[in-house]
């Protein structure tokens, strides 16, 4: 027996030496193959007599084991070093940069759109669009705007020709939708709307969104409810909204609405000119005549429109400090959105 | 309407802060636009008196004046104004005097000094040192009677604001000071004093004749004659300080008190030199091109719409609007015809503005004047002009056609449309209140319904709505409640076969590309450059040359963004658009604009670099395949077939690198590189590639429809042929797919070559086909047999050899 164990530490001694998968596998075969020295070793159980047969054979095979044992723990090492290698091998500097995919931007008034658009079509308002050109009757006319009203000069239209303009609003549409539909009626119109006038607080073309809802007994108290909760849902804050009496044709009652000033909170700053308030949209009471022109009888129905200016909202809420900056298009500025 | 809080307060005062009247009247809708102290801060200045004045030993244009104000006595000033002398009474800066800031923003201290060796205490003012006037041509002269001694703030009341306040059109009844302090007494409950106006007795006989031949735009035409006038007597210091805290300059007594009088009263008026005035005054139409010289000596020809004044020798005056230049008053004019009319708005509006005019009288009178207050007026005038100019007065000449004048208005207000309008019950009691604080008269009331008159001065008020305005607004809008609308639910249609268009956006953008927005009108030179002589829409009153044609196209647009950016540096651009354009078709009619097509289109450019430059491929720069990608890309959420033919018909277009892009067999779009002679027009260096496509084409979809997915094995083969290099893989393409049959899956065009080994004027192009068949293992028969097909097929049609 004093053999067998020689044979156990030539093969740990073998596998201890080995480097690399192929050369264990030849040790593996030469002591534990069908041919091998352990396995020759079995074979020659068969010269002992019955009585020492078991305890050989018990020796035999624990010699087995023990070579087994160092065979998986090598091969499992050396398994573990060509992994470790070939990840060494393969590490790359993850701090550069990926293959460049170009991403684009959408337009902040493009994103602003959205903003307003989400707010009311989650609450069942439809969107409508219209001409750019417009006729006189559903930029004005319709509008209770007859041709020499002192509101006309209120709008700096662009004409295209004596009865043709760029619409000064996106009012005709709701004029369209009346005039195609019957009440209720809770529809946004948002657009682009042009006006002649050109300085560092008016670009000839900007965005609106009007909004309009038509049915029995829709109040100025519902207007308010309206304007109030766009307001807030639109700067995601409890910003304080006031209603101011004013005027438009088109509405009666007519309220401008001012929030408080986003920048100072109130307090008073350069851009709200130290009143604490920011004039931020146009809303009334529809006008009975705007629904006589639309064949809406007005003792039967009443509604409430108002006036959003896209590039006013963007500006707030992306502190965006010139108008221009919307319509020149530099990559540096469409870049941000 | 611009005017000083201390001439509100002489009408009605309700004992509040100038913030608290701010806010109350911004609240009421009338909103105050800006604010201003009446004159500049200043300190330490006295009324003084020159009592004595020499010149200077040392100084030619310096006089050495005894001043009289100081309370400690006779003060020596150096003074350099060209008006100082003995007598006159003028602003004295005392010693201690702090003066307005000057240029550099630092209050201006007056001390003792020393001018050319003369000791001087003090400084003699004039209106602009003190910021009360524009008078820049020496001391401000003030009258005889002026309290030697006292201060001047206080003399002055120069401790005053400005309030300016944007009125709205609709309240013309707030275009005087007398409208103001109405509203005021409404908005504070608090009195209003009313203005006492004596009728002034008739000291001369003389009259000029007025007839009105047009009485239903002219109901009331009101002249006095008043002579003896002295029209080169100074104006009132209270009247000139009145008027210019109301931003009116001082010309001259008559015009002074004619301005007052509209300020105070909102009366617009006018006076013509009665000497320059020949026969009987007419009030009428003008005759078509009529032409009339006016005071600011433009020269206007007239239409028959335009309501006018003559006399026998021909126009005097475009009625409510200006007068005419040769009965202007003047200095030397010693006998005046006063009138006062009431003009019906619809005649007068939009007039001034048709002939580029804008005064005074026609803001007011196109949006309402009262009609019942020309009489007054006439009185009011007449009198100042007798104290200040000493005039006689003639009789007052009245020429009314009183069924022409306006009738009172009677308006029903319902009970029950409060609540439904305002959301809101005001009490019954209140509604009385506000509505007769307002000047609205009751008439009648039921248990239902109240009828109110509604007053002469407020022409905005005419139906029920008016007054639910009027109620809400003197309630305080902020006062009433607030709910929110509640309408019968209806869910609305989600229809699928609709790309929205937030998702054509954010595929685009997601592809590399900007969203731009750019100008509808544009630049007819840079149409000119891609579209020549195309026919496009003009903008009438453009704001400038360069915008003044509405695009045809969203490319030049797109064109213009690229150049700015590329003059900036930028390496890469990728821009696109949505938006109209107006195309005016073959049956294109300008007058009606019957045949103008306003389509939706979405566009895009390509320009620069492939990517921001990196370190893992270098820079290499974008091509028509760049572009041609991302469209396939964004054409396929039409779920359709999309095709790309040649185009070599559209010139700004290269006709070797565009496209026709067309979705089920009809074109939509373009596609392409812009032609090198437009790239060079366009000053640009390098290829700009571009597409445009109808934007309803590209957002028709259909909703997906499924097909069973075959779990037997695919067949790929590949072939590779060389054809003449016009020969389009497209081409090829279709031809293989009619040939192949139903189980050919898919066919792929997987290299394209040319160079060496192969002719010059061919190229191999390598396609890989796959078969598959729905329900069994295709056989190599199968598969063999349109092989042999497709390869015989394209060496007959395309001359194709293979490789």
């Amino acid at each position: 027996m004093e053999h067998l164990s020689d044979i156990v530490k030539q093969a740990i001694e073998h596998i201890e030496a080995a480097t690399d998968l192929a050369t264990l596998d030849g040790i593996r075969v030469e002591f534990l193959g069908k041919k091998g020295q352990l396995t020759a070793q079995l074979k020659n159980l068969g010269k002992l007599s019955p009585q020492e047969r078991p305890e050989a054979g018990a020796k035999i095979n624990t010699a087995k084991q023990e070579v087994q044992v160092a065979l998986n723990a090598k091969k499992q090492a050396l398994e573990e070093a060509a992994i470790n290698a070939q990840l060494n091998k393969e590490a790359i500097d993850i701090t550069l940069a990926g293959k460049p995919q170009p991403r684009g931007t959408i337009h902040p008034v493009t994103r602003t759109l959205r903003r307003i658009n989400a707010i009311f079509s989650a609450a069942g308002y439809e969107t409508a669009q219209g001409p750019e050109i417009e006729d006189d009757f559903h930029n004005f006319e319709a509008l209770n705007i007859p041709g020499h009203h002192p509101a006309r000069a209120m709008h700096d239209t662009f004409y295209i020709n004596p009865t043709h303009v760029l619409r000064t609003h996106t009012s005709p549409v709701q004029v369209r939708t009346m005039e195609a539909g019957k009440p209720p009626i809770k529809v946004i119109c948002p657009g682009r709307v042009y006006r002649c006038d050109s300085d560092v607080t008016h670009t000839p073309m900007f965005h609106q969104v009007e909004g309009l809802v038509v049915d029995k007994n829709i109040s100025f108290a519902d207007l308010k409810g309206t304007v109030d909760q766009f307001l807030k849902a639109f700067f995601e804050a409890d910003v304080p909204v006031r209603f101011r009496p004013s005027y438009f044709p088109f509405t009666e009652p007519s309220a401008e609405v001012d929030i408080q000033c986003t920048q100072c909170q109130g307090k008073g700053c350069r851009v709200c000119k130290h009143t604490g308030w920011l004039e931020i949209m146009g809303c009334g009471m529809v006008h009975p005549k705007v629904f006589e022109s639309c064949n809406i009888d007005p003792k039967e129905y009443t509604g409430l429109a108002f006036g959003i200016g896209v590039e006013r909202l963007a500006m707030l809420r992306y502190g965006v400090n010139d108008l221009r900056l919307f319509f020149e298009n530099d990559i540096e500025f469409l870049s941000q959105f | 309407m611009k005017f000083s809080e201390s001439w509100l307060k002489e009408w009605v005062n309700p004992n509040v802060s100038t913030d608290d009247l701010i806010e109350k009247l911004t609240m009421a809708g009338l909103e105050v636009d800006a604010t201003e102290p009446a004159a500049g801060a200043f300190s330490g200045v006295v009324v003084g008196e020159i009592t004595a004045i020499e010149q200077h030993p040392d100084a030619d244009k310096l006089r050495v004046c005894q001043v009289a104000g100081h309370p400690d006595g006779i003060k020596q000033v150096v003074c350099g104004a060209p008006n100082a002398r003995e007598g006159i009474k003028i602003p004295f800066a005392t010693v201690g005097a702090v003066l307005p800031p000057l240029d550099d923003g630092k209050a201006f201290k007056i001390k003792k000094a020393k001018l050319r060796g003369v000791e001087s205490f003090g400084m003699l003012c004039g209106q602009t040192e003190l910021l009360v006037g524009d008078n820049d041509d020496g001391l401000f002269e003030l009258p005889l009677d002026a309290n030697v001694g006292q201060d001047f703030r206080e003399y002055l009341q120069l401790d005053d604001t400005v309030i300016e306040v944007d009125l709205t059109p609709n309240r013309s009844d707030c275009l005087s000071i007398q409208g103001i302090a109405r509203e005021v007494g409404v908005l504070y409950k608090q009195p209003v004093n009313p203005l006492t106006i004596e009728p002034v007795k008739a000291q001369t006989d003389s009259l000029v004749k007025a007839r009105v031949d047009a009485a239903p735009a002219c109901p009331v035409y009101i002249t006095r004659v008043l002579e003896n006038v002295d029209n080169t007597v100074q104006t009132p210091l209270w009247l000139q300080e009145k008027l210019r805290r109301s931003g009116i300059r001082s010309i001259d007594a008559v015009v002074d008190v004619t301005n007052f009088v509209l300020l105070e009263m909102g009366q617009p008026m006018h006076a013509f030199d009665k000497a320059t005035l020949e026969g009987d005054m007419i009030v009428r139409f003008a005759q078509n091109k009529e032409t009339l010289s006016l005071l600011n000596d433009q020269e206007i020809t007239l239409d028959d719409s335009s309501l006018v004044v003559c006399d026998h020798q021909g126009l005097v005056a475009l009625a409510g609007i200006m007068g005419g230049s040769r009965t202007a008053v003047s200095q030397n004019t010693t006998s005046l015809v006063l009138e006062a009319a009431f003009f019906d708005p619809i005649i007068i509006a939009g007039k001034a503005r048709g002939y580029g005019l804008h005064t005074d009288s026609s803001h007011r009178f196109e949006r309402g004047v009262d009609y019942t207050l020309a009489e007054r007026a006439i009185e009011r005038a007449s009198a100042l002009l007798i104290d200040i100019t000493g005039a006689n007065a003639g009789p007052i000449n009245i020429v009314q056609d009183a069924a022409a004048l306006p009738k009172t208005v009677a308006i029903t207000l319902n009970k029950k449309r409060i609540a439904v309008g305002l959301g809101f019950a005001i009490d019954d009691q209140e509604i009385e209140d506000i509505l007769t604080r307002l000047g609205l008269t009751l008439q009648s009331k039921t248990d239902t319904d109240w009828v109110f008159d509604v007053p002469s001065y407020r022409f905005d008020i005419s139906i029920e709505a008016d007054l639910l305005e009027e109620l809400a607004r003197i309630y305080g809008y902020n006062n009433l409640p607030t709910t929110t609308p509640v309408l019968e639910q209806t869910l609305a249609q989600s229809p699928e076969s609709v790309t929205s268009l937030d998702t054509l956006k954010d595929h685009l953008a997601s592809s590399g590309f900007n969203e731009a927005i750019t100008y509808s009108f544009i630049d007819p030179a840079l149409h000119k450059k891609l579209f020549d002589d195309q026919s496009a829409v003009n903008v009438l009153n453009p704001i400038s040359k360069d915008m003044s044609i509405m695009r045809t196209s969203l490319l030049p647009g797109l064109v213009q963004t690229l150049i700015k950016n590329v003059n900036k540096q930028a390496q890469r651009v990728a821009l696109f658009e949505t938006g109209l354009t107006f195309k005016p078709l073959a049956d294109f009619n300008a007058d009606t604009m019957q045949g103008l097509a306003q389509d939706g289109y979405v566009a895009g450019l390509l320009y620069g670099h492939k990517a921001d430059q990196s370190w893992h491929s270098g820079s290499q720069n974008v091509d028509f395949y760049d572009l041609k990608g991302a469209l396939e890309s964004l054409l396929s959420l039409a779920q359709a077939d999309v095709t790309y033919t040649p185009c070599h018909d559209v010139a700004y277009l290269h006709p070797g690198q565009s496209a026709y892009v067309s979705l089920n067999g009809s074109v939509i779009g373009v596609l392409g590189a812009l032609h090198p002679q437009t790239v060079k027009a366009l000053g640009l260096n390098q290829s700009v590639f571009v597409f445009e496509l109808q934007l309803d084409a590209v957002l028709s979809t259909q909703k997906p429809a499924f097909s069973p997915i075959s779990k037997f094995p695919e067949v790929s083969r590949d072939i590779a042929i060389v054809v003449k290099v016009g020969v389009m893989a497209a081409d090829i393409q279709r031809a293989i797919t009619t040939c192949a049959g139903e189980t050919l899956k898919h066919v792929n065009v997987f290299d394209v070559y040319s160079g060496k080994g192969i002719e010059e004027d061919e190229k191999s192009i390598a396609f890989s086909l796959i078969f598959q068949h729905p329900s069994r293992t295709l056989t190599e028969e199968e598969i063999n047999t349109p092989m042999d097909a497709i390869i015989t097929l394209l060496e007959s049609e395309f001359n194709a050899k293979l490789r």
